[in-house]
Protein backbone atom coordinates (compact mmCIF):
# COMPACT_ATOMS: atom_id res chain seq x y z
CA UNK A 1 0.00 0.00 0.00
CA UNK A 2 1.68 3.36 -0.98
CA UNK A 3 0.71 6.56 0.31
CA UNK A 4 -0.74 9.62 -1.51
CA UNK A 5 0.69 12.84 0.14
CA UNK A 6 0.67 16.16 -1.63
CA UNK A 7 0.15 17.71 1.44
CA UNK A 8 2.34 20.85 0.70
CA UNK A 9 -0.07 22.83 -1.21
CA UNK A 10 -2.68 24.08 0.95
CA UNK A 11 -3.53 27.68 0.62
CA UNK A 12 -3.82 29.37 3.72
CA UNK A 13 -7.76 29.70 4.51
CA UNK A 14 -8.87 33.40 4.05
CA UNK A 15 -10.16 35.25 7.20
CA UNK A 16 -12.96 37.64 6.32
CA UNK A 17 -13.80 39.92 9.20
CA UNK A 18 -14.14 42.75 6.57
CA UNK A 19 -17.55 42.28 6.00
CA UNK A 20 -18.61 41.58 9.71
CA UNK A 21 -17.06 45.03 10.38
CA UNK A 22 -19.33 46.33 7.46
CA UNK A 23 -21.89 47.81 10.80
CA UNK A 24 -19.19 49.35 13.19
CA UNK A 25 -17.66 51.17 9.79
CA UNK A 26 -21.51 52.56 9.24
CA UNK A 27 -21.52 53.58 12.61
CA UNK A 28 -18.36 55.03 12.79
CA UNK A 29 -18.87 57.11 9.22
CA UNK A 30 -22.20 58.26 10.79
CA UNK A 31 -21.11 59.01 14.11
CA UNK A 32 -19.58 62.71 13.12
CA UNK A 33 -22.68 63.73 11.45
CA UNK A 34 -24.97 62.82 14.24
CA UNK A 35 -22.67 64.71 16.46
CA UNK A 36 -23.92 64.51 19.75
CA UNK A 37 -22.98 61.09 21.67
CA UNK A 38 -25.97 60.69 23.67
CA UNK A 39 -28.77 60.63 20.52
CA UNK A 40 -25.64 58.54 18.51
CA UNK A 41 -25.62 55.90 21.29
CA UNK A 42 -29.49 56.18 21.57
CA UNK A 43 -30.14 55.51 17.58
CA UNK A 44 -27.57 52.62 17.51
CA UNK A 45 -28.55 50.93 20.30
CA UNK A 46 -32.16 51.06 18.68
CA UNK A 47 -30.58 50.34 15.50
CA UNK A 48 -28.94 47.00 16.99
CA UNK A 49 -32.67 46.29 18.48
CA UNK A 50 -34.37 46.40 15.60
CA UNK A 51 -31.73 44.71 13.50
CA UNK A 52 -32.25 41.77 15.88
CA UNK A 53 -35.77 41.38 15.39
CA UNK A 54 -34.95 41.72 11.53
CA UNK A 55 -32.78 38.83 11.92
CA UNK A 56 -35.22 36.63 13.86
CA UNK A 57 -37.40 36.80 11.16
CA UNK A 58 -34.93 36.79 8.23
CA UNK A 59 -33.02 33.62 9.09
CA UNK A 60 -35.42 30.84 8.58
CA UNK A 61 -35.88 32.24 5.23
CA UNK A 62 -32.07 32.73 4.47
CA UNK A 63 -31.81 28.67 5.81
CA UNK A 64 -35.04 27.68 3.81
CA UNK A 65 -33.59 29.47 0.58
CA UNK A 66 -29.89 28.31 0.76
CA UNK A 67 -30.94 24.79 1.53
CA UNK A 68 -34.21 24.00 -0.24
CA UNK A 69 -33.86 26.76 -3.18
CA UNK A 70 -37.49 27.93 -2.53
CA UNK A 71 -38.30 31.36 -3.32
CA UNK A 72 -40.78 31.40 -0.04
CA UNK A 73 -43.11 34.59 -0.82
CA UNK A 74 -45.68 33.72 1.99
CA UNK A 75 -42.83 34.16 4.35
CA UNK A 76 -44.27 37.05 6.10
CA UNK A 77 -47.49 35.32 6.20
CA UNK A 78 -45.77 33.27 9.08
CA UNK A 79 -44.52 36.65 10.80
CA UNK A 80 -48.67 38.30 10.60
CA UNK A 81 -49.40 34.70 12.17
CA UNK A 82 -47.00 34.70 14.92
CA UNK A 83 -47.96 38.13 16.07
CA UNK A 84 -51.65 37.25 15.89
CA UNK A 85 -50.70 34.24 18.17
CA UNK A 86 -49.40 36.58 20.86
CA UNK A 87 -52.31 38.56 20.88
CA UNK A 88 -54.69 35.38 21.58
CA UNK A 89 -52.09 35.29 24.29
CA UNK A 90 -51.77 38.49 25.60
CA UNK A 91 -55.52 39.41 25.67
CA UNK A 92 -56.55 36.70 28.04
CA UNK A 93 -53.53 37.01 29.92
CA UNK A 94 -53.69 40.67 29.98
CA UNK A 95 -53.95 41.18 33.97
CA UNK A 96 -50.65 38.79 33.95
CA UNK A 97 -49.16 41.15 31.81
CA UNK A 98 -49.99 44.28 33.27
CA UNK A 99 -48.93 42.91 36.90
CA UNK A 100 -46.42 44.33 39.34
CA UNK A 101 -44.64 41.51 38.63
CA UNK A 102 -41.15 40.27 36.68
CA UNK A 103 -42.00 36.63 36.93
CA UNK A 104 -45.38 37.01 35.70
CA UNK A 105 -44.76 39.67 32.31
CA UNK A 106 -41.67 37.12 31.56
CA UNK A 107 -44.91 34.38 31.75
CA UNK A 108 -47.19 36.13 29.62
CA UNK A 109 -44.13 36.93 26.97
CA UNK A 110 -42.38 33.54 27.40
CA UNK A 111 -46.05 31.81 26.74
CA UNK A 112 -46.40 33.95 23.87
CA UNK A 113 -43.10 33.33 22.00
CA UNK A 114 -44.29 29.53 22.56
CA UNK A 115 -47.21 29.68 21.35
CA UNK A 116 -46.36 31.46 18.15
CA UNK A 117 -43.29 29.37 17.74
CA UNK A 118 -45.23 25.93 18.11
CA UNK A 119 -48.25 27.43 15.93
CA UNK A 120 -46.24 29.20 13.03
CA UNK A 121 -43.62 25.90 12.78
CA UNK A 122 -46.60 23.59 12.54
CA UNK A 123 -48.41 25.75 10.09
CA UNK A 124 -45.28 25.51 8.22
CA UNK A 125 -45.10 22.15 7.96
CA UNK A 126 -48.50 22.00 6.59
CA UNK A 127 -47.20 24.94 4.00
CA UNK A 128 -44.18 23.23 2.83
CA UNK A 129 -46.45 19.56 2.50
CA UNK A 130 -49.10 21.22 0.41
CA UNK A 131 -48.07 24.34 -1.12
CA UNK A 132 -43.92 23.86 -1.74
CA UNK A 133 -43.48 19.72 -2.24
CA UNK A 134 -45.52 19.97 -5.81
CA UNK A 135 -42.98 22.86 -6.83
CA UNK A 136 -39.17 22.17 -5.95
CA UNK A 137 -37.18 23.52 -8.79
CA UNK A 138 -39.48 25.54 -10.18
CA UNK A 139 -38.75 29.30 -9.13
CA UNK A 140 -41.56 31.16 -10.98
CA UNK A 141 -43.96 28.72 -9.52
CA UNK A 142 -42.87 29.01 -6.44
CA UNK A 143 -43.05 32.53 -6.58
CA UNK A 144 -46.71 32.81 -7.69
CA UNK A 145 -47.91 29.62 -5.18
CA UNK A 146 -46.16 30.86 -1.98
CA UNK A 147 -47.48 34.39 -2.56
CA UNK A 148 -50.91 33.28 -3.56
CA UNK A 149 -50.60 31.06 -0.16
CA UNK A 150 -49.53 34.43 1.53
CA UNK A 151 -52.64 36.38 0.08
CA UNK A 152 -54.55 33.41 1.35
CA UNK A 153 -53.30 33.72 5.00
CA UNK A 154 -53.79 37.43 4.93
CA UNK A 155 -56.93 37.27 3.94
CA UNK A 156 -58.12 34.15 6.59
CA UNK A 157 -56.89 37.03 8.98
CA UNK A 158 -58.65 39.67 8.54
CA UNK A 159 -61.86 36.81 7.81
CA UNK A 160 -60.86 36.12 11.44
CA UNK A 161 -59.97 39.04 13.32
CA UNK A 162 -61.01 41.93 11.58
CA UNK A 163 -59.90 44.40 9.15
CA UNK A 164 -58.61 47.10 12.47
CA UNK A 165 -55.59 47.10 13.68
CA UNK A 166 -55.15 45.26 17.08
CA UNK A 167 -53.54 47.04 20.03
CA UNK A 168 -50.88 45.11 22.23
CA UNK A 169 -48.46 46.48 24.57
CA UNK A 170 -45.42 44.67 26.09
CA UNK A 171 -45.75 43.55 29.45
CA UNK A 172 -45.37 46.02 31.82
CA UNK A 173 -42.09 45.35 33.46
CA UNK A 174 -40.94 46.32 29.86
CA UNK A 175 -42.01 49.79 29.56
CA UNK A 176 -39.97 52.16 30.37
CA UNK A 177 -36.29 53.27 29.62
CA UNK A 178 -32.84 52.28 30.94
CA UNK A 179 -30.72 55.86 30.97
CA UNK A 180 -26.48 55.39 30.42
CA UNK A 181 -25.83 59.23 30.96
CA UNK A 182 -27.63 60.98 28.77
CA UNK A 183 -28.99 57.90 26.12
CA UNK A 184 -31.54 56.08 26.79
CA UNK A 185 -33.58 52.72 25.74
CA UNK A 186 -36.23 51.30 26.01
CA UNK A 187 -36.30 47.91 28.13
CA UNK A 188 -38.38 46.46 25.68
CA UNK A 189 -35.72 46.54 23.00
CA UNK A 190 -32.88 45.39 25.20
CA UNK A 191 -35.31 42.05 25.96
CA UNK A 192 -36.12 42.25 22.21
CA UNK A 193 -31.82 42.57 21.87
CA UNK A 194 -31.75 39.59 24.25
CA UNK A 195 -34.23 37.54 22.28
CA UNK A 196 -32.26 37.75 18.65
CA UNK A 197 -29.13 37.36 20.26
CA UNK A 198 -30.31 33.87 22.00
CA UNK A 199 -31.70 33.16 18.51
CA UNK A 200 -28.67 34.04 16.79
CA UNK A 201 -26.04 32.32 19.40
CA UNK A 202 -28.44 28.48 19.19
CA UNK A 203 -28.29 28.80 15.74
CA UNK A 204 -24.79 28.82 15.70
CA UNK A 205 -23.75 26.13 17.91
CA UNK A 206 -26.66 24.22 16.57
CA UNK A 207 -24.68 24.50 12.72
CA UNK A 208 -21.54 24.33 14.34
CA UNK A 209 -22.21 21.77 17.19
CA UNK A 210 -24.69 19.11 16.18
CA UNK A 211 -25.16 16.75 13.43
CA UNK A 212 -28.25 17.96 12.29
CA UNK A 213 -26.31 21.57 11.84
CA UNK A 214 -23.31 19.50 9.93
CA UNK A 215 -26.39 18.43 7.54
CA UNK A 216 -27.73 21.69 6.72
CA UNK A 217 -24.35 23.23 6.25
CA UNK A 218 -23.84 20.73 3.96
CA UNK A 219 -27.44 20.64 2.66
CA UNK A 220 -26.83 24.34 1.65
CA UNK A 221 -24.49 23.75 -0.49
CA UNK A 222 -25.29 20.49 -2.22
CA UNK A 223 -28.44 18.66 -1.51
CA UNK A 224 -27.92 16.18 -4.04
CA UNK A 225 -24.43 15.08 -2.04
CA UNK A 226 -26.11 14.74 1.29
CA UNK A 227 -28.93 12.38 -0.03
CA UNK A 228 -26.28 10.33 -1.94
CA UNK A 229 -24.41 10.20 1.67
CA UNK A 230 -27.89 8.43 2.44
CA UNK A 231 -29.73 10.92 4.34
CA UNK A 232 -33.27 11.75 3.74
CA UNK A 233 -33.13 15.39 2.38
CA UNK A 234 -37.03 15.54 2.03
CA UNK A 235 -37.53 15.19 5.98
CA UNK A 236 -34.64 17.74 6.30
CA UNK A 237 -35.76 20.13 4.33
CA UNK A 238 -39.43 19.88 6.08
CA UNK A 239 -37.29 20.23 9.32
CA UNK A 240 -35.49 23.61 8.17
CA UNK A 241 -38.79 25.15 6.90
CA UNK A 242 -40.89 24.43 9.61
CA UNK A 243 -37.65 26.27 12.05
CA UNK A 244 -37.78 29.24 9.37
CA UNK A 245 -41.52 29.20 9.87
CA UNK A 246 -41.13 29.44 13.53
CA UNK A 247 -38.52 32.16 13.49
CA UNK A 248 -40.59 34.13 11.16
CA UNK A 249 -43.07 33.69 14.14
CA UNK A 250 -40.88 34.65 16.72
CA UNK A 251 -39.95 37.74 14.87
CA UNK A 252 -43.64 38.34 14.10
CA UNK A 253 -44.34 38.40 17.98
CA UNK A 254 -41.31 40.39 19.30
CA UNK A 255 -42.22 43.41 15.78
CA UNK A 256 -45.84 43.11 16.97
CA UNK A 257 -44.73 43.87 20.73
CA UNK A 258 -42.24 46.73 19.31
CA UNK A 259 -44.67 48.82 17.27
CA UNK A 260 -47.82 48.17 19.36
CA UNK A 261 -50.35 46.89 16.93
CA UNK A 262 -50.85 43.46 15.08
CA UNK A 263 -52.02 43.49 11.38
CA UNK A 264 -52.70 40.93 8.87
CA UNK A 265 -50.40 42.38 6.24
CA UNK A 266 -47.40 43.48 8.55
CA UNK A 267 -45.81 40.68 7.61
CA UNK A 268 -46.07 40.93 4.05
CA UNK A 269 -44.78 44.57 4.29
CA UNK A 270 -41.60 43.01 6.25
CA UNK A 271 -40.96 41.24 3.19
CA UNK A 272 -38.91 43.22 1.53
CA UNK A 273 -36.83 43.89 4.45
CA UNK A 274 -36.40 40.98 5.07
CA UNK A 275 -35.39 39.95 1.54
CA UNK A 276 -33.25 43.17 1.46
CA UNK A 277 -31.30 41.45 4.96
CA UNK A 278 -30.36 37.98 2.88
CA UNK A 279 -29.37 39.46 -0.07
CA UNK A 280 -26.90 41.73 1.73
CA UNK A 281 -25.74 38.80 3.59
CA UNK A 282 -25.51 36.06 1.25
CA UNK A 283 -28.15 32.88 0.48
CA UNK A 284 -28.09 30.62 2.94
CA UNK A 285 -25.70 32.77 5.26
CA UNK A 286 -27.08 32.57 9.11
CA UNK A 287 -24.06 35.11 9.48
CA UNK A 288 -24.28 36.81 6.79
CA UNK A 289 -27.98 37.44 7.59
CA UNK A 290 -27.07 38.45 11.36
CA UNK A 291 -24.85 41.08 10.08
CA UNK A 292 -26.89 42.13 7.10
CA UNK A 293 -29.73 43.07 9.84
CA UNK A 294 -27.66 44.84 11.84
CA UNK A 295 -26.03 46.74 8.98
CA UNK A 296 -29.46 47.46 7.33
CA UNK A 297 -31.25 48.53 11.00
CA UNK A 298 -28.63 50.55 11.96
CA UNK A 299 -28.16 52.40 8.21
CA UNK A 300 -31.91 53.17 8.47
CA UNK A 301 -31.96 55.09 11.88
CA UNK A 302 -28.74 56.99 10.75
CA UNK A 303 -30.72 57.79 7.83
CA UNK A 304 -34.19 58.23 9.59
CA UNK A 305 -32.09 60.60 11.81
CA UNK A 306 -29.71 62.76 9.58
CA UNK A 307 -32.10 62.56 6.45
CA UNK A 308 -35.48 61.54 6.81
CA UNK A 309 -36.51 61.29 2.91
CA UNK A 310 -33.46 59.58 2.31
CA UNK A 311 -34.51 56.66 4.66
CA UNK A 312 -37.38 55.37 2.56
CA UNK A 313 -34.37 53.76 0.21
CA UNK A 314 -31.46 53.94 2.32
CA UNK A 315 -31.83 49.86 2.14
CA UNK A 316 -32.06 49.51 -1.28
CA UNK A 317 -29.16 52.17 -1.32
CA UNK A 318 -27.20 50.01 1.28
CA UNK A 319 -28.26 46.42 -1.05
CA UNK A 320 -26.79 48.31 -4.19
CA UNK A 321 -23.15 49.21 -2.54
CA UNK A 322 -22.77 45.78 -0.68
CA UNK A 323 -23.68 43.79 -4.10
CA UNK A 324 -21.46 46.41 -6.04
CA UNK A 325 -18.81 45.23 -3.53
CA UNK A 326 -19.43 41.87 -3.21
CA UNK A 327 -21.76 40.64 -5.50
CA UNK A 328 -22.77 37.34 -3.77
CA UNK A 329 -23.39 38.96 -0.32
CA UNK A 330 -21.24 39.47 2.68
CA UNK A 331 -20.70 35.97 3.36
CA UNK A 332 -21.78 33.84 0.15
CA UNK A 333 -21.82 30.20 1.01
CA UNK A 334 -19.99 27.95 -1.56
CA UNK A 335 -21.87 26.06 -4.08
CA UNK A 336 -24.82 28.73 -4.45
CA UNK B 1 -19.54 -11.49 1.29
CA UNK B 2 -19.69 -9.23 -2.30
CA UNK B 3 -22.46 -8.83 -4.50
CA UNK B 4 -22.55 -8.08 -7.89
CA UNK B 5 -24.68 -5.05 -9.50
CA UNK B 6 -26.78 -6.01 -12.74
CA UNK B 7 -28.19 -3.79 -15.00
CA UNK B 8 -30.80 -5.16 -17.66
CA UNK B 9 -32.21 -2.96 -20.40
CA UNK B 10 -32.17 0.28 -18.19
CA UNK B 11 -33.55 3.62 -19.94
CA UNK B 12 -32.87 7.14 -18.78
CA UNK B 13 -34.24 10.46 -20.04
CA UNK B 14 -33.25 13.92 -19.07
CA UNK B 15 -35.85 16.01 -20.02
CA UNK B 16 -36.27 15.21 -23.86
CA UNK B 17 -33.26 13.90 -24.06
CA UNK B 18 -33.11 9.98 -24.37
CA UNK B 19 -29.32 9.00 -22.62
CA UNK B 20 -29.53 5.73 -21.41
CA UNK B 21 -30.96 3.13 -24.18
CA UNK B 22 -31.23 -0.27 -22.69
CA UNK B 23 -28.13 -0.26 -21.36
CA UNK B 24 -27.54 -4.37 -19.97
CA UNK B 25 -23.90 -5.18 -18.31
CA UNK B 26 -22.84 -6.35 -14.57
CA UNK B 27 -20.46 -6.09 -12.25
CA UNK B 28 -19.29 -8.94 -11.02
CA UNK B 29 -18.95 -8.89 -7.40
CA UNK B 30 -15.70 -8.04 -5.11
CA UNK B 31 -14.63 -6.98 -8.75
CA UNK B 32 -13.39 -3.66 -10.48
CA UNK B 33 -15.41 -3.19 -13.42
CA UNK B 34 -14.28 -0.50 -15.74
CA UNK B 35 -17.34 1.65 -17.35
CA UNK B 36 -15.13 3.17 -20.25
CA UNK B 37 -16.40 5.33 -23.48
CA UNK B 38 -16.16 8.50 -24.83
CA UNK B 39 -17.38 11.49 -23.59
CA UNK B 40 -21.35 12.16 -24.03
CA UNK B 41 -21.59 8.25 -23.99
CA UNK B 42 -23.68 8.34 -21.27
CA UNK B 43 -21.47 6.77 -18.36
CA UNK B 44 -21.64 9.40 -16.00
CA UNK B 45 -25.83 8.83 -16.40
CA UNK B 46 -25.54 5.61 -15.98
CA UNK B 47 -23.58 5.65 -12.35
CA UNK B 48 -26.23 8.68 -11.35
CA UNK B 49 -29.07 6.52 -12.49
CA UNK B 50 -27.53 3.39 -10.15
CA UNK B 51 -27.25 5.87 -7.57
CA UNK B 52 -31.22 6.68 -7.99
CA UNK B 53 -29.61 10.47 -8.57
CA UNK B 54 -31.64 10.33 -11.66
CA UNK B 55 -34.51 7.85 -12.79
CA UNK B 56 -34.69 5.22 -14.71
CA UNK B 57 -37.28 4.96 -17.18
CA UNK B 58 -37.45 1.65 -17.54
CA UNK B 59 -35.57 -1.56 -16.63
CA UNK B 60 -33.72 -3.05 -13.61
CA UNK B 61 -31.13 -2.33 -11.34
CA UNK B 62 -30.20 -4.79 -9.08
CA UNK B 63 -27.43 -5.01 -6.19
CA UNK B 64 -27.31 -8.86 -5.20
CA UNK B 65 -30.74 -9.73 -5.61
CA UNK B 66 -32.34 -6.49 -4.23
CA UNK B 67 -33.91 -4.03 -6.96
CA UNK B 68 -32.45 -0.57 -6.67
CA UNK B 69 -33.96 0.96 -9.63
CA UNK B 70 -35.60 4.03 -8.84
CA UNK B 71 -35.43 4.24 -5.41
CA UNK B 72 -34.20 7.64 -4.13
CA UNK B 73 -30.14 8.51 -3.46
CA UNK B 74 -30.22 7.99 0.35
CA UNK B 75 -31.98 4.68 0.03
CA UNK B 76 -29.35 3.45 -2.34
CA UNK B 77 -27.07 4.73 -0.47
CA UNK B 78 -28.74 2.80 2.95
CA UNK B 79 -28.10 -0.53 0.83
CA UNK B 80 -24.80 -0.16 0.83
CA UNK B 81 -23.69 2.21 -2.24
CA UNK B 82 -20.98 4.61 -1.97
CA UNK B 83 -20.80 7.39 -4.68
CA UNK B 84 -17.82 9.37 -5.87
CA UNK B 85 -18.62 12.14 -8.21
CA UNK B 86 -16.78 13.46 -11.40
CA UNK B 87 -17.08 16.49 -9.63
CA UNK B 88 -15.91 15.43 -6.42
CA UNK B 89 -18.62 17.35 -4.49
CA UNK B 90 -16.46 18.02 -1.22
CA UNK B 91 -18.58 20.27 1.16
CA UNK B 92 -16.42 23.07 0.86
CA UNK B 93 -17.61 24.57 3.80
CA UNK B 94 -17.21 21.91 6.15
CA UNK B 95 -13.91 21.40 7.60
CA UNK B 96 -12.37 17.40 6.15
CA UNK B 97 -13.67 16.27 9.49
CA UNK B 98 -17.48 17.24 8.99
CA UNK B 99 -17.09 15.89 5.66
CA UNK B 100 -15.97 12.38 7.21
CA UNK B 101 -18.24 12.78 10.15
CA UNK B 102 -20.98 13.32 8.01
CA UNK B 103 -20.26 10.41 5.78
CA UNK B 104 -20.21 8.24 8.93
CA UNK B 105 -23.88 7.97 9.02
CA UNK B 106 -23.84 5.28 11.33
CA UNK B 107 -22.05 7.17 14.35
CA UNK B 108 -18.84 8.33 15.60
CA UNK B 109 -15.69 8.02 13.49
CA UNK B 110 -14.18 4.45 13.35
CA UNK B 111 -10.62 5.07 14.57
CA UNK B 112 -9.05 2.14 13.27
CA UNK B 113 -10.68 2.88 9.81
CA UNK B 114 -9.74 6.53 9.96
CA UNK B 115 -5.71 5.31 10.29
CA UNK B 116 -6.05 2.66 7.65
CA UNK B 117 -7.45 5.77 5.34
CA UNK B 118 -4.63 8.03 6.40
CA UNK B 119 -2.33 5.49 5.47
CA UNK B 120 -3.34 6.22 1.61
CA UNK B 121 -3.70 9.65 2.53
CA UNK B 122 -1.69 11.56 4.67
CA UNK B 123 -2.58 14.64 3.74
CA UNK B 124 -6.16 14.07 5.40
CA UNK B 125 -4.60 13.63 8.47
CA UNK B 126 -2.45 17.15 8.02
CA UNK B 127 -5.32 18.94 7.44
CA UNK B 128 -7.81 17.30 9.08
CA UNK B 129 -9.45 20.48 10.68
CA UNK B 130 -8.63 23.02 7.30
CA UNK B 131 -12.06 23.94 5.53
CA UNK B 132 -11.93 21.52 2.30
CA UNK B 133 -12.38 24.12 0.29
CA UNK B 134 -9.28 25.25 0.93
CA UNK B 135 -7.74 21.98 -0.22
CA UNK B 136 -5.95 21.54 -3.94
CA UNK B 137 -7.82 19.77 -6.56
CA UNK B 138 -5.70 16.48 -5.38
CA UNK B 139 -6.91 16.87 -2.06
CA UNK B 140 -9.81 17.13 -2.59
CA UNK B 141 -10.40 14.32 -4.41
CA UNK B 142 -8.88 12.13 -1.61
CA UNK B 143 -11.82 13.73 0.78
CA UNK B 144 -14.03 12.32 -1.68
CA UNK B 145 -12.82 9.14 -1.79
CA UNK B 146 -11.94 8.86 1.95
CA UNK B 147 -16.00 10.31 2.39
CA UNK B 148 -16.88 6.94 0.59
CA UNK B 149 -15.27 4.44 2.23
CA UNK B 150 -15.13 5.81 5.74
CA UNK B 151 -17.87 3.27 6.23
CA UNK B 152 -17.69 -0.86 4.66
CA UNK B 153 -20.00 -0.30 1.43
CA UNK B 154 -20.98 -2.86 -0.91
CA UNK B 155 -20.94 -1.22 -3.49
CA UNK B 156 -18.91 1.65 -4.70
CA UNK B 157 -19.12 4.37 -8.00
CA UNK B 158 -16.50 5.87 -8.85
CA UNK B 159 -16.11 8.45 -12.01
CA UNK B 160 -13.13 9.54 -13.28
CA UNK B 161 -11.55 9.86 -9.68
CA UNK B 162 -7.87 10.73 -11.83
CA UNK B 163 -9.15 13.08 -14.08
CA UNK B 164 -6.95 16.61 -14.22
CA UNK B 165 -4.69 15.00 -11.18
CA UNK B 166 -0.88 14.98 -11.40
CA UNK B 167 0.87 11.03 -12.16
CA UNK B 168 2.12 10.86 -8.50
CA UNK B 169 -0.77 11.20 -7.43
CA UNK B 170 -2.71 9.16 -9.62
CA UNK B 171 -0.25 6.37 -9.05
CA UNK B 172 -1.58 6.26 -5.37
CA UNK B 173 -4.87 6.67 -5.86
CA UNK B 174 -4.24 3.02 -8.24
CA UNK B 175 -3.05 1.78 -5.30
CA UNK B 176 -5.84 3.07 -2.63
CA UNK B 177 -8.41 1.43 -4.92
CA UNK B 178 -6.44 -2.03 -5.55
CA UNK B 179 -6.19 -2.17 -1.72
CA UNK B 180 -10.44 -1.14 -1.43
CA UNK B 181 -11.35 -4.03 -3.69
CA UNK B 182 -9.14 -6.66 -1.83
CA UNK B 183 -11.54 -5.79 0.94
CA UNK B 184 -14.29 -7.38 -1.18
CA UNK B 185 -15.98 -4.73 -2.11
CA UNK B 186 -17.06 -4.36 -5.86
CA UNK B 187 -15.99 -1.36 -7.43
CA UNK B 188 -17.70 0.10 -10.87
CA UNK B 189 -15.35 2.68 -12.13
CA UNK B 190 -15.55 5.51 -15.15
CA UNK B 191 -12.11 6.53 -16.32
CA UNK B 192 -10.93 8.37 -19.46
CA UNK B 193 -7.13 6.92 -18.60
CA UNK B 194 -6.62 3.81 -20.43
CA UNK B 195 -3.73 3.31 -18.13
CA UNK B 196 -5.29 3.76 -15.32
CA UNK B 197 -8.06 1.60 -16.34
CA UNK B 198 -5.85 -1.18 -17.27
CA UNK B 199 -4.04 -1.35 -14.05
CA UNK B 200 -7.15 -1.28 -11.98
CA UNK B 201 -9.90 -2.99 -14.07
CA UNK B 202 -10.55 -6.77 -13.92
CA UNK B 203 -13.56 -6.11 -16.27
CA UNK B 204 -14.71 -3.41 -19.25
CA UNK B 205 -17.75 -2.58 -20.45
CA UNK B 206 -17.34 0.19 -22.95
CA UNK B 207 -20.37 2.75 -23.94
CA UNK B 208 -21.60 4.33 -26.83
CA UNK B 209 -24.58 6.43 -27.53
CA UNK B 210 -26.25 5.11 -24.37
CA UNK B 211 -25.70 1.09 -24.83
CA UNK B 212 -23.28 -1.38 -23.69
CA UNK B 213 -20.62 -2.08 -26.66
CA UNK B 214 -18.63 -4.51 -25.07
CA UNK B 215 -18.17 -6.10 -22.12
CA UNK B 216 -14.85 -8.48 -21.40
CA UNK B 217 -12.16 -9.01 -19.37
CA UNK B 218 -10.07 -5.88 -18.98
CA UNK B 219 -7.09 -8.16 -19.46
CA UNK B 220 -8.23 -9.60 -22.70
CA UNK B 221 -8.48 -5.83 -23.51
CA UNK B 222 -5.95 -4.84 -22.51
CA UNK B 223 -3.67 -7.53 -24.88
CA UNK B 224 -5.49 -7.04 -27.78
CA UNK B 225 -4.56 -3.27 -29.73
CA UNK B 226 -6.96 -4.20 -32.66
CA UNK B 227 -9.85 -4.64 -30.06
CA UNK B 228 -8.58 -1.63 -28.08
CA UNK B 229 -8.24 0.38 -31.72
CA UNK B 230 -11.22 -0.90 -32.51
CA UNK B 231 -13.37 0.54 -30.15
CA UNK B 232 -11.62 3.43 -29.36
CA UNK B 233 -11.86 4.35 -33.38
CA UNK B 234 -15.67 2.94 -33.11
CA UNK B 235 -15.85 5.43 -30.33
CA UNK B 236 -14.17 8.44 -32.12
CA UNK B 237 -15.70 8.05 -35.12
CA UNK B 238 -19.03 8.47 -33.06
CA UNK B 239 -17.72 11.30 -31.70
CA UNK B 240 -16.53 13.27 -35.09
Amino acid sequence: MSAIDVGAALPRAKIEILPALTPLIVAAIAAPFIGSWSTFATLTLAGLAMGMMIFTMASGLTLAFGMMDVLNFGHGAFISLGAYVATLVFLPLAAWAQADSLMLNFAVFGLALIAAVVVTGAFGFVFERVLIVPVYGQHLKQILVTLGGSIVVEQLLYALFGPEQIPISPPASFNGSFVFGEAAIEKYRVVAMGVGLAVFVAQIVVLNRTRIGLLIRAGVENREMVEALGYRIDRLFVGVFMAGSALAGLGGVLWALYRGQVHASMGGELLVLVFIVIIIGGLGSVGGCFTGAILVALIANYAGFLAPKLALVSNILAMVVVLLWRPRGLYPVSGR
Amino acid sequence: MSESLTLQGVHTHIGRYHILQGVDFDAPGGHTTMLLGRNGAGKTTCLRTIMGLWKASRGAIRLGSAPIANLPASAVARSGVAYVPETMAVFSDLSVRENLLLAAREGPLDEARLQWIFGFFPALKKFWLSRAGSLSGGQKQMVSIARAIVEPHRLLLIDEPTKGLAPAIVSGLIDCLKEIKRGGVTILLVEQNFRVAREVGDFVRVMDNGRIVYAGAMAELAEDPQLQARLLGLSLDSHQ
